[in-house]
């Protein structure tokens, strides 16, 4: 079968992915999916100890291995010892102390994962075990030592706002504790390094978000200038997160510079757990303060997110929660203190809603607590109090950015509700699924809320900027961007862009590599608007030249061309030509770099214009509950969201539904349990995600109202379907269940003791 | 590695000589790395994902649970053998087509589950494809254009057009 097109593949099209058929057929190169001639596997060592002192490491045996290559520790790292995004205070390897578990030792290349596995087992290493550092308040109570030069308090964040000392009839409160996530993406975190022959550079394929900041990391540790360090997009399954750190950028490279030969290091599921850093697990004390009328006069709260033993992103992840603590409504008086501390559980950082999952958690649970307070629908208390374009927040921004709210809330609201189950269901309708343990008798079914507000690009000052290419020869268009594509559909957006705005429809793009500047990291809903900016702007400057060209071809003044559909026309005179015909023999090509605008730090009352844009959502949750039993199934997810313009229904109905199944397992089942450090279940046996049994049917509604801040009119929706779902579901169970349930996933005890 | 296993394999209808191999590596790793198949997947090497999907003797198996060595006289269809000559099948088309394709990595395990189901149940209700593709988990798309995708095919095949 071959697929035919009947339109144009221009922006508001769902285009199709441009990667698609290679992806169906198994041949779609995946960074694990990569080989080279000669090519050596490299593996890593982990400490099983949450916290210890390294008191000697001996690799000797490990070197006598037949078929073993290179053993390699922190003693051979040459450049910087340690990296980070934010603060470099991750060790490459681990030498004096680990601080927790998984934390990297040694690394291995050898000729098959076989004899790298036998490789590990034969590095000696000997621990005088300490006593972890694992309960978040010792950090900030400063019961227990440093665990690491920086200190265990990674940052701390206060927010006060109007009056201190206000209050008002209806107060109530609650303390939140939302678990620690996984991404899980598929994929497992893999690359390929082939050093050059003159051994002074090297290139690598791998699987990231962001090839640049990995390469400026890389280059640091590495001990070589920037430009010898070349990164190509390695194909990516999934991300989430995840991938914004480094992982095993800086083994893999190091082992093939090491051993003249290219090594590929591919982490398997256990080692994916330990590999990358996680959401991080939050507890979030909140106490609204509500006039009789349900509108809020003033929020007290308090944030302590457990960054783990290394800071990563913990500092951004941390001013994303404070700043969101009234979320979506209006809140003129607030007092916030938040941190974000290190201890010797797993390091956490980004994860798909960055700290802003955590905050809506605990606003949304205070705003049924004010809805049953004040005897008012969850409903209306939500469209009484919601924010405006043009609102203060608590951190003295304006909101500037288009705020369809209440469109969002009616919207969701509006749409039905599933019928009611049957006397007999289907047994794989019940709660439990195949397992056929629930018992219809025993089944509640409960309706839950959730509304959220997210801020989309980066944050606090930072030079956010995208960088695109576009070249223009005989009518078909090549781009050139580092934007990593992740299977969020970027590579399918790009050339929408410049069918629209150039008239062509033979677009490609070329390699994804740091060839070019940087895109940024595809993360925080940014891809859309910043790379998309860039490839809009760098299509509108060909189109610009192509039009200098028609004009003094024609005698026409530039001004007066433009596109349409396919053809470059006079809008005020006769001639049409079309854009193939106009670019014949005729080549340009021009790049862009495009800037959001800039914001700034937060003060030390947490004042300043910290963000750059938001996007609204609301969810609505069904559920059905066996009470006896503690088992969950969500049936159906309402949802409208505030999308700003629509460029490609089908990938946006992808981020959506894809996003709330992710929101429905922080909610009732996705949590990486850690007892006094030690991760007990880092498999996909005992890590439970959704599968197809447990998708619920998913209403959505786009709400188109463009923005003029965004290229295009359109906002980020990657974070927005994952946000307020996971509050909605809870909601739902203790509608259904009548028990106040204030901590994410919901587990079985939670429901039934 | 000093191992040294010789076997055969009949994949996609082919015999392949498999040399010199470790007799502890499973039908994914063999597929992968000594076949030049790498359509398979390997995300959790503990039959918990079905990105590693394959049928041996028709009967759809997590390709990481197997023994390559164990393998040997049976008939082994991976996704490269769908279509050999370079066409889409109708379940691969219909991934494309709905948006069932996101970072794709559980596509090829997740293509095969649904020509199985469909090999074996023209007709499948909503409950028996759920069940069908429970075994692959997908991290990206939230299984609604996976749905979709399977829904298109059932009533291609049925002559009712989408």
């Amino acid at each position: 079968m071959t697929i035919t097109k009947t339109q144009r593949d221009i922006l508001g099209s769902s285009a199709l992915r441009p990667d698609g058929i290679s992806k169906v057929q198994g041949d779609y190169e995946f960074s694990s999916d990569l080989h080279a001639e000669n090519m050596l596997w490299g593996a890593t060592l982990r400490s099983p100890h949450p916290y210890a002192r390294i008191v000697s490491i001996d690799v000797s045996a490990a070197w006598k291995i037949a078929g073993v290559e290179c053993v390699i520790t922190a003693d051979d790292v040459p450049g910087q010892l340690t990296y980070g995004l934010i603060s470099e205070d991750q060790p490459v390897f681990a030498n004096d102390v680990v601080r927790y578990m998984g934390e990297p030792i040694a690394a291995v290349a050898a000729d098959h994962p076989e004899t790298c596995r036998r490789a590990l087992a034969a590095i000696h290493v000997v621990y005088e075990v300490l006593a972890p550092l694992t309960n978040p308040e010792h950090a900030i109570d400063e019961s227990h030592e440093p665990i690491h030069p920086d200190g265990n308090i990674i940052r701390r964040q206060r927010i006060v706002h109007g009056d201190m000392h206000a209050t008002a009839p209806i107060v109530v409160e609650g303390t939140y504790d939302i678990g620690m996530q996984d991404q899980a993406f598929l994929g497992t975190e893999s690359a390929l390094a082939i050093p050059d022959h003159d051994g002074a550079g090297i290139e690598v394929f791998v699987a990231t978000q962001w090839l640049h900041e990995d390469r400026k990391q890389m280059a640091k540790c590495l001990g070589m200038p920037e430009e010898k360090v070349r990164l190509v997009l390695g194909g990516v399954g999934g991300a989430f997160g995840a991938r914004e750190d480094i992982s095993l950028q800086v083994h893999t490279a190091l082992l093939a510079m090491r051993t003249s030969r290219p090594v590929k290091m591919q982490y398997g599921r256990e080692e994916s757990f330990f590999g990358h850093v996680h959401r991080h697990p939050a507890q979030i004390w909140m106490r609204h303060h509500a006039n009789t009328d349900g509108r809020i006069v003033k929020i007290e709260a308090r944030f302590v997110f457990d960054g783990g033993a290394y800071s990563s992103t913990s500092s951004a992840v941390l001013i994303n929660g404070v700043t969101h603590t009234q979320g979506p409504y209006q809140c003129p008086n607030a007092i916030v203190d938040g941190y974000a501390v290190r201890t010797n559980n797993p390091p956490c950082g980004a994860m798909r809603g960055f700290g802003v999952v955590q905050a809506c958690f605990a606003h949304e649970g205070q705003m049924d607590k004010l809805a049953a307070a004040t005897g008012i629908d969850e409903v209306e208390i939500r469209l009484r109090n919601i924010i405006h374009t043009g609102d203060t927040m608590i951190t003295g921004q304006i909101l500037e950015s288009v705020a369809p709210l209440e469109r969002c809330i009616r919207e969701t609201a509006a749409m039905p509700l599933p019928a009611e189950m049957g006397l007999q269901p289907h047994e794989l309708d019940l709660p439990g699924g195949s397992g056929r343990t629930a018992d219809r008798r025993n089944i509640v079914r409960g309706i839950g809320w959730g509304v959220s507000m997210k801020n989309l690009m980066y944050s606090e000052g930072f030079d956010d900027y995208s960088t695109a290419r576009c070249t223009l020869t005989n009518g078909s268009v090549e781009l050139k961007f580092a934007t990593s594509e992740v299977g969020q559909g970027f590579v399918t957006l790009a050339p929408q862009i410049a069918r629209s705005v150039l008239g062509v429809d033979e677009v490609t793009y070329d390699t994804i590599d740091t060839q070019i500047g940087s895109a940024g990291s595809t993360s925080a809903s940014r891809q859309t608007w910043m790379s998309g900016g860039a490839v809009d702007g760098a299509c509108r400057m060909v189109r610009e030249r192509l039009f200098e060209h028609v004009g003094s071809l024609h005698g026409i003044e530039p001004l007066r061309l433009a596109i349409d559909d396919t053809d470059i026309i006079d809008t005020i005179g006769t001639l049409r030509i079309s854009v193939q015909e106009a670019s014949a023999n005729f080549t340009v090509s021009e790049t862009f770099e495009y800037h959001h605008r800039q914001t700034e730090d937060l003060d030390e009352n947490g004042q300043g214009n910290c963000h750059v844009a938001f996007a609204f959502v609301a969810h609505r949750a069904v559920v059905d509950v066996d009470v006896e039993l503690g088992l969950v199934k969500v049936v159906q997810i309402a949802t409208a969201q505030d999308v700003g313009r629509v460029l490609n229904p089908m990938s946006v109905t992808g981020q959506i539904e894809g996003g709330i199944a992710q929101g429905l397992g922080l909610a009732v089942m996705e949590e990486i349990i850690v007892t006094n450090g030690i991760v007990r279940n880092p498999s996909f046996t005992d890590y439970l995600l959704p599968t197809a049994l447990d998708a619920p049917q998913v209403l959505i509604s786009m709400i188109e109202e463009p923005d003029p801040q965004a290229p295009m009119g359109a906002k980020g929706v990657g974070e927005a379907p994952c946000i307020s779902v996971t509050p909605a579901i809870v909601a739902a169970i203790r509608n259904a269940t009548g028990k106040s349930i204030d901590r994410c996933p919901v587990r079985p005890q939670d429901i039934c003791f | 590695m000093s191992e040294s296993e010789h076997y055969t394999l009949t994949v996609n209808g082919v015999e392949r000589k498999v040399s010199d191999a470790w007799i502890g590596e499973s039908l994914l790793y063999v597929l992968r790395e000594r076949l030049g198949l790498p359509g398979s997947k390997g995300a959790c090497e503990q039959g918990e994902c079905g990105s590693c999907t394959v049928f041996v003797d028709n009967a759809a198996v997590c390709s990481c649970l197997v023994m390559a060595a164990t393998a040997v006289g049976t008939q082994i269809a991976t996704v490269e053998g769908l279509n050999e000559d370079g066409s889409l099948t109708d379940v691969q088309e219909a991934f494309v087509t709905e948006g069932a394709v996101q970072c794709g990595f559980c596509t090829p395990g997740l293509v095969m589950a649904v020509h199985h189901l469909l090999d074996h149940n023209d007709s499948p209700n909503e409950q028996e494809i759920k069940e069908a593709l429970s075994g692959n988990i997908c991290r990206c798309t939230g299984y609604g254009r996976i749905f979709a995708a399977v829904d298109t095919v059932i009533s291609v095949r049925k002559g009712i057009s989408s």
